[in-house]
């Protein structure tokens, strides 16, 4: 069906009959690509619906879709009734993601600039040190991490995670920060030093701006990761320390009666994430593909 | 590698005075990265690779002691840590390849000008930007669940009363964890996909077109070579990943019914079990498996990093 329309675009006289028959088809794949699209986002939609409902009209087969809505899951999820307040654990995610994206900002940057601007002997050789680090399994770190932290009295502790998120950051961010560090033309820092810049000055001036972006879309992507984070929060902290997700697993038995506080809570818990990865959303790819990818 | 290389050493030599000078003003930058990274990933998997030949459960403080390769024996031997490994393996493979598929089309579908494009591709990336507990606990209680869950619902709506109402994680537990985990992961290989159709050639498949080619011949010798990377590239940074995946399997299914993966078994045996010296020899085979799917890894992204650098 399609050969024909292509075939048909040979010929100037008959490319005039051609674009009608592609566009149909290009209408219907655009209508594919929607319905896709929608499938996609349907739990995420249906999770922030249900968190409007009352539990009762959340709990039903079929699904009540036109139920009136109601704050009472997130009133429920934020303590009006009993359970543990979410605060808490909302404010250590916070404390922990930001603190260790600073953390990683100041380690990477430079680094990122001795692997580009001016690179040390072997860079691309170091450039796969940090990237072979990320693809050490977590759990494969933990028991030796969990026993120096007990030893050394730092369970339960944000710093202890603060560290951590930063070492798991720091290989991704060391990767991106050099593919946006690359794109600084050479010759604009030559000129700028032969016209006598000094190297604040040249970093201020000539290399901030362009790399800005980049390093909104770095911090972006590392508070991501490290909001999200389970396994080393799990096993790492409990009452003092505990992060929104190890929050969220006292939820994993928790029958009916709780679907709308259950779902309030997702919500909640995944808004910083969704709001920060709509904002990267262009730079999320080169992020996620390590820098490999532009 | 040596491409790039060659590239800066030009530009070195034809300042010798300024090298040696600069050698460690070069590095000193690099170093504080280097070394807490040293400190906080190396160090520990050492520790890992130690307390993997001792017998040292914390429950019998006065058993520890040198165990050789007693650990590893007792790993591979034992039949739970053996259906982890074949379920981490079935797992890994089928939401990799899946999602890769999926996320293939759909980047295809979004490669094209439609109305709207923006907004459908905000869409397929919002399940990768779920918090993926938050993710696995709504496909959980508000999907699956037989009563009250999404699935159920619609199946009652479309069917009537008399409509099938299977138990989703209980009949079909790994599938299950696949489902949620393949809905996560198919907008990141859609990311990563369409960031390479975006790259390719135009000018070579408007000439193709013009010759004559169709729609699938442009796709198959063109498009798909040319993919072929992000494809790789996707499929194992998606590997890395899933290998380790954790959240979606202790919040859906506890590790029950066979879907309890190897970094599921290993937090069991170290937090539960408190059975240190086991807990760290399956960590140190973790590693190894990973190290082989890293290797690929690693030969991907330096393909394409070797590409740019050559540019």
């Amino acid at each position: 069906m399609t050969t024909t329309a292509e075939r048909t675009a040979l010929t100037p006289s008959e490319a005039a009959v051609a674009p009608p028959r592609r566009r149909r088809s290009g209408a219907f794949l655009g209508v594919l690509a929607w319905i896709v699209g929608i499938l996609f986002v349907l739990p995420v939609v249906w999770m922030v619906l249900t968190s409007f409902h009352s539990e009762n009209d959340a709990a039903t087969n079929p699904p009540s879709v036109f139920a009136p809505l109601t704050l009472d899951g997130y009133a429920n999820f934020f303590g009006a009734s009993t359970g543990a307040s979410p605060w808490p654990p909302l404010l250590n995610s916070m404390t922990a993601s930001v603190l260790s994206t600073l953390l990683v900002l100041i380690l990477a940057i430079p680094a990122a600039y001795a692997l580009s601007i001016r690179p040390v002997r072997k860079w691309t050789d170091v450039l796969f040190f940090f990237l072979s680090t990320k693809m050490l399994p977590v759990v494969a770190g933990l028991l030796p991490v969990y026993l120096i932290a007990q030893g050394i009295g730092m369970l339960d502790n944000i710093w202890l995670l603060i560290v951590l998120y930063t070492s798991m950051n720091l290989p991704i961010a060391v990767w991106m920060m050099r593919s946006f560090l690359a794109e600084v033309p050479v010759e604009i820092l030559e000129a700028a030093a032969v016209d006598g810049s000094s190297l604040t000055h040249t970093l201020r001036v000539i290399v901030m701006p362009i790399v800005l972006p980049g390093i909104a879309a770095t911090s972006l992507i590392c508070f991501i990761f490290s909001w999200n984070e389970l396994l080393f929060a799990r096993v790492l902290t409990a009452t003092v320390a505990q992060t929104a997700p190890v929050f969220l697993t006292s939820f994993v038995t928790s029958q009916g009666l709780f679907l709308a506080k259950v779902c309030a809570a997702a919500v909640v818990v995944s808004l910083p994430v969704l709001i920060a990865g709509f904002a990267a959303q262009d730079k999320l790819v080169q992020g996620l593909s390590l820098g490999a990818i532009k | 590698m040596t491409t790039t290389q060659e590239k800066v050493t030009p530009q070195r030599t034809s300042q010798p005075a300024l090298r040696r000078t600069g050698d460690w003003a070069r590095r000193a930058p690099l170093l504080p990265a280097l070394v807490f990274l040293i400190i906080v990933t190396q160090l520990p998997f050492v520790g890992t690779l130690v307390i993997s030949f001792m017998n040292w459960n914390a429950y019998y403080p006065d058993e520890r002691g040198f165990a050789g390769f007693d650990n590893f024996a007792r790993v591979l031997t034992d039949v739970t840590t053996r259906e982890a490994i074949v379920t981490t393996i079935v797992l890994t493979v089928s939401v990799v390849l899946i999602s890769l598929v999926l996320g293939m089309l759909v980047a295809l579908l979004l490669d094209r000008a439609f109305l709207g494009r923006g907004f459908v591709r905000t869409m397929m990336i919002t399940p990768f930007l779920v918090v993926p507990v938050a993710a696995a606990l709504v496909w959980k209680h508000a999907l699956y669940n037989p009563e009250y869950g999404l699935f159920n619902g619609l199946l009652t709506g479309i069917f009537g009363a008399g409509a099938p109402q299977p138990d989703w994680v209980s009949t079909m537990p790994l599938s299950s964890v696949v489902a949620a985990l393949v809905w996560q992961w198919t907008p990141f290989m859609m990311l990563i996909i369409l960031a390479g159709l975006q790259s390719k050639p135009l000018d070579v498949i408007e000439a193709a077109q013009l010759d004559g080619c169709s729609n699938f011949q442009i796709f198959r010798h063109m498009t798909f070579p040319h993919l072929r990377q992000y494809l790789e590239l996707g499929g194992l940074l998606g590997s890395i990943y899933i290998v380790q995946n954790f959240d979606a399997v202790f919040t859906i299914t506890s590790g029950g019914l066979g879907t309890a993966n190897l970094p599921y078994t290993i937090y069991q045996t170290f937090y539960n079990a408190q059975d240190y010296g086991r807990a760290s020899a399956a960590g140190v085979v973790v590693v190894i498996g990973t190290i082989l799917i890293a290797t690929l890894a690693l030969r991907t992204v330096s393909s394409l990093f070797r590409e740019e650098g050559s540019r």
